[in-house]
This record gives structure tokens, C-alpha cells and sequence, in this order.
């Protein structure tokens, strides 16, 4: 009886398993994600330099990241870093260290966009007052940026949850992985448990990122 | 009459570029007194205002305030911009601040004074220009109107001792002018030194006690409102004056 496969995510631990899997993910992703925003409104802002130089860096970098997919980046950092410099990465550490580069440039780029679209007058008129340079940043164009850019921050999470899932092929056991292993483990007993288990998998994440849309499109409504 | 001179431009020059935008220019004002700012579109009349408050970098001449010379970027800027108040043509109230924040977010963090000083004087000034009841309101529920006159009222309670106005009615819908401009009226008469960028010639002619007309980044005629509009001196000032006045077409 296919219905009956179901009973395969009460058997011993396994929903929970799924769980402790979902919550790899989720680590790596809020890791990541608490790493590239405070790097990415940094290199958001040095992007925002007129210097030449800066410029160039920060094209390299940007394009750098968008041409790379994520997994061949995952790859070069846990197997390439070993060959070539013998440094043993952890794979969760390589995994936070290329999500966190990627998410830099994504952050990066949305803190640009946020700071240029701040209209000039905004700063002239904060300086015809007699505020300085600082004060503007601090308490004009900041408090301006952070509204416009905590919801695309928020999605940028959400993305960051999705596209960890790729961690499974340095050998992270994640929730797919975890579910891949329930799967194998009762083939013979279980046949239909794919779907289910996969079921599964597709509901933890859309309760992870659902909630996560829903704060960024309320954010958003309140703000504008 | 024995007249205080507040303000100095002396030889002006601005460049943007290979192109010059104020060609050395020279004039003074006097304290109470208003100058309105007259001339076409890109004579260098708001980036001689943006000059007065070094909003732009001078490339020559010199611009005095009592005597201290104002140099953009210079290490009294901040104290001498105090003294200048900048209105500006786009509304440029702060989006994220309700009214009363826009207003004494300056004086409470540039002036360091106390919000309830600050509020007071805020709400009194709000009272004035009759905007008391939006003082909790933020500007995206202002129409443009409402909006300047805040912009004005942010700007005088910073106690300011010359105001600039550059080209405040220029984004305006129509009915919304006056109650700007009789903002102005009353500022005037209340003895504020102003420079005024405009391109309402009737307000101009009624709020002047002198008229600096600008061409090509030169001072082509200074004067009276009076002589100005009635007898103006130059070709330039005569064909100006005559792109406000219509002729009925024969048909």
C-alpha cells in the first residue's frame, strides 16, 4: 500500500534526523547571511568610491562572483585550497566561506543601489543645515538606506537558504542528504518513501523561507 | 542711512569644466535688506547661491559673511552654514523624520540644544506659517506647498542670519505658490536678510529692495525694482523682461 509509506517518517528518529538536517542548512545560511551584510555594506560603500581603482576591484569581484556558479566556487575552495595552499577546510567552513563571499557581492551590490538611489538633495540640504559629513551618513542617508534595503536583505536570506542546498556535494549531510539516506536505508520496506520524504523536504523549506518572504513584503508595504 | 554690510561677493568665479558658470561676479548685501536674483535659465543663479553656502567650491574671488570669508570645505564651515538657512526647488524634507523631527533634528544635533527648546520653537514657527496640526505628519502626506514652508521653517530655526531661497516656487502647482511666497513676504518684512532666486517677475517687483540680474555669469544690471522693471538699462535685462509679457495675436 503506497498511503502507508507515510508511517516512514515516524519510524525511530527519522523526522527528527530530517530536522537536525534542515538545521544545517539553516546554520550555514544565517552564518553566511550575518557575515555578508555587515561585509557587504562595506564593500557596498567602497563600491560607491569614485577612485578608479576601487572601481576596478570591486567590477572584478562583482562579475567575478555572478559568472562563477556557486558550486564550481564550493569545489575550487574545498578541494582546489587543499592541492594548492594544503589548507584542510573543514567542508561547513568552505561552504560559509564561499556563501559568504557570494552573499558580500549580492549585499554589496543591493548597498550601492540603496546609497545611489538616496537623491542628491538629501545631502545638499542636510549640509546647507550645517550637519557634517558623518552626521548626514549617520543620521539622514543611513536610517534612508537601511529602509530601503532590510526587505532586499531579507531576500537575499531566503535565496542564501535555497542555493546552500549545493553543500551536499562536499559531503555535507544537509536535510536533502539526510532525507536521501532515510530513502536508501528503506528501499526494500519503504518503495514509495521519496515522495514523502521529499514532501517533506519541500514543506521545511517553504516554512523557513515563507515566513521570511512574508516580513520582507510587510517591511516593504510599511515602509514605501 | 547707515547700513551694515552682511554679505560680500567679491569677483566670483566658477567653473564647471571648461565652461565658466559665474565670471566675477560682485555684490553686497545689506543687513534686513533682500536681493532677489533675477536672469534665464543657466545664468549661474543657483550656483551662486550653492557658492554662498559652499554647497560648490569657489575657483576665485571671495565670499565674506561679517567679514569671514566662507571657503568651501574650509574649517568654519559648519559654523558659518549655520548662519546661512538654504531652501531649495525640490522638496528636500527628510522622508524617514515627521515634521517636527525634520525641523529640530538640526538645532538638537548640530547646535546641540535641547529637544524641548528645540520642539518649542519648532511648534511656534510651525504655528506661523499655520502648519501647527501637521507637525506629527511626515512630508509624503504634505502637498508640495506645505512641504516648502517646512523646508523654511526648518532652515529659520537654525537662527540663521541670511536666507536663500533658490527657486523655491518652481516645482509648485500654481495655487500652491502664494502661500509660499506670503511666507517670504512676512520674513521680509520682519527684517531677514534674503537673496532670492526667482522666476515670479509680481513677486519679485513686490518683495525686492534690490534686483541683481545675472547673464552668462556676469552682473548685467543691478538696481532698484523699480527702474529695473519700469526702465531696465541693458538690451539683455529688456529682452528678459519680455519673455513675461504677452501680446494678443491678431485673428
Amino acid at each position: 500500500m503506497q498511503d502507508l509509506d507515510i508511517s516512514i517518517l515516524f519510524k525511530g528518529i527519522n523526522f527528527l534526523r530530517l530536522l537536525g538536517g534542515l538545521w544545517v542548512t539553516v546554520r550555514i545560511s544565517l552564518i553566511a547571511v550575518g557575515l555578508s551584510i555587515p561585509l557587504g555594506i562595506l564593500f557596498g560603500m567602497f563600491m560607491t568610491l569614485k577612485n578608479p581603482i576601487a572601481k576596478g576591484i570591486s567590477r572584478i569581484y562583482l562579475d567575478f562572483v555572478r559568472i562563477m556558479p556557486q558550486l564550481v566556487l564550493l569545489f575550487l575552495v574545498y578541494f582546489g585550497l587543499t592541492r594548492a595552499f594544503g589548507w584542510n577546510l573543514s567542508n561547513e567552513a568552505s561552504a560559509i566561506l564561499v556563501f559568504t563571499f557570494w552573499g558580500t557581492a549580492e549585499m554589496g551590490d543591493l548597498v550601492r543601489g540603496a546609497l545611489i538611489s538616496i537623491p542628491r538633495h538629501q545631502y545638499d540640504s542636510a549640509a546647507a543645515l550645517g550637519f557634517t559629513k558623518m552626521q548626514t551618513f549617520y543620521y539622514i542617508i543611513v536610517p534612508q538606506t537601511f529602509r530601503r534595503l532590510l526587505p532586499l536583505a531579507i531576500n537575499l536570506t531566503t535565496r542564501m537558504i535555497k542555493t546552500t542546498s549545493l553543500v551536499v556535494l562536499i559531503g555535507m549531510v544537509e536535510v536533502l542528504k539526510v532525507g536521501q539516506q532515510i530513502i536508501d536505508a528503506n528501499r526494500f520496506d519503504y518503495p514509495n518513501a521519496a515522495l514523502w520524504i521529499y514532501g517533506v523536504v519541500f514543506l521545511l523549506y517553504f516554512f523557513v523561507c515563507w515566513p521570511i518572504s512574508l516580513i520582507a513584503r510587510k517591511l516593504e508595504e510599511r515602509w514605501r | 542711512m547707515e547700513e551694515t554690510v552682511q554679505l560680500q561677493v567679491q569677483g566670483l568665479i566658477k567653473r564647471f569644466g571648461n565652461e565658466t558658470v559665474l565670471n566675477g561676479i560682485s555684490f553686497s548685501v545689506h543687513k534686513g535688506e533682500v536681493m532677489v536674483v533675477l536672469g534665464p535659465s543657466g545664468c549661474g543663479k543657483s550656483t551662486l547661491l550653492r557658492c554662498i553656502n559652499g554647497l560648490e567650491a569657489a575657483d576665485g574671488g571671495r565670499i565674506l559673511l561679517d567679514g569671514e570669508p566662507i571657503i568651501s570645505g574650509g574649517k568654519n564651515m559648519i559654523r558659518m552654514r549655520q548662519k546661512i538657512g538654504m531652501v531649495f526647488q525640490s522638496y528636500d524634507l527628510f522622508p524617514h523624520k515627521n515634521i517636527l523631527e525634520n525641523i529640530t533634528l538640526a538645532p538638537m544635533k548640530v547646535q546641540k540644544r535641547s529637544k524641548q527648546e528645540a520642539r518649542e520653537e519648532a511648534e511656534q514657527l510651525l504655528n506661523r506659517v499655520g502648519l501647527w496640526e501637521k507637525r506629527n505628519a511626515f512630508p509624503r502626506q504634505l502637498s508640495g506647498g506645505q512641504k516648502q514652508r517646512v523646508a523654511i521653517v526648518r532652515a529659520l530655526c537654525m537662527h540663521p542670519e541670511v536666507m536663500l531661497f533658490d527657486e523655491v516656487t518652481a516645482a509648485l502647482d500654481p495655487e500652491m505658490v502664494r502661500e509660499v511666497l506670503d511666507v517670504m513676504l512676512e520674513l521680509a518684512s520682519q527684517g531677514m536678510t534674503m537673496i532670492i532666486v526667482t522666476h515670479e517677475m509680481q513677486f519679485a517687483r513686490a518683495i525686492a529692495d534690490r534686483v541683481l540680474f545675472l547673464d552668462r555669469g556676469t552682473v548685467m544690471e543691478e538696481s532698484t525694482p523699480e527702474k529695473f522693471f519700469s526702465a531696465p538699462q541693458t538690451k539683455r535685462a529688456q529682452e528678459f523682461l519680455n519673455t513675461f509679457t504677452f501680446e494678443k495675436p491678431n485673428h
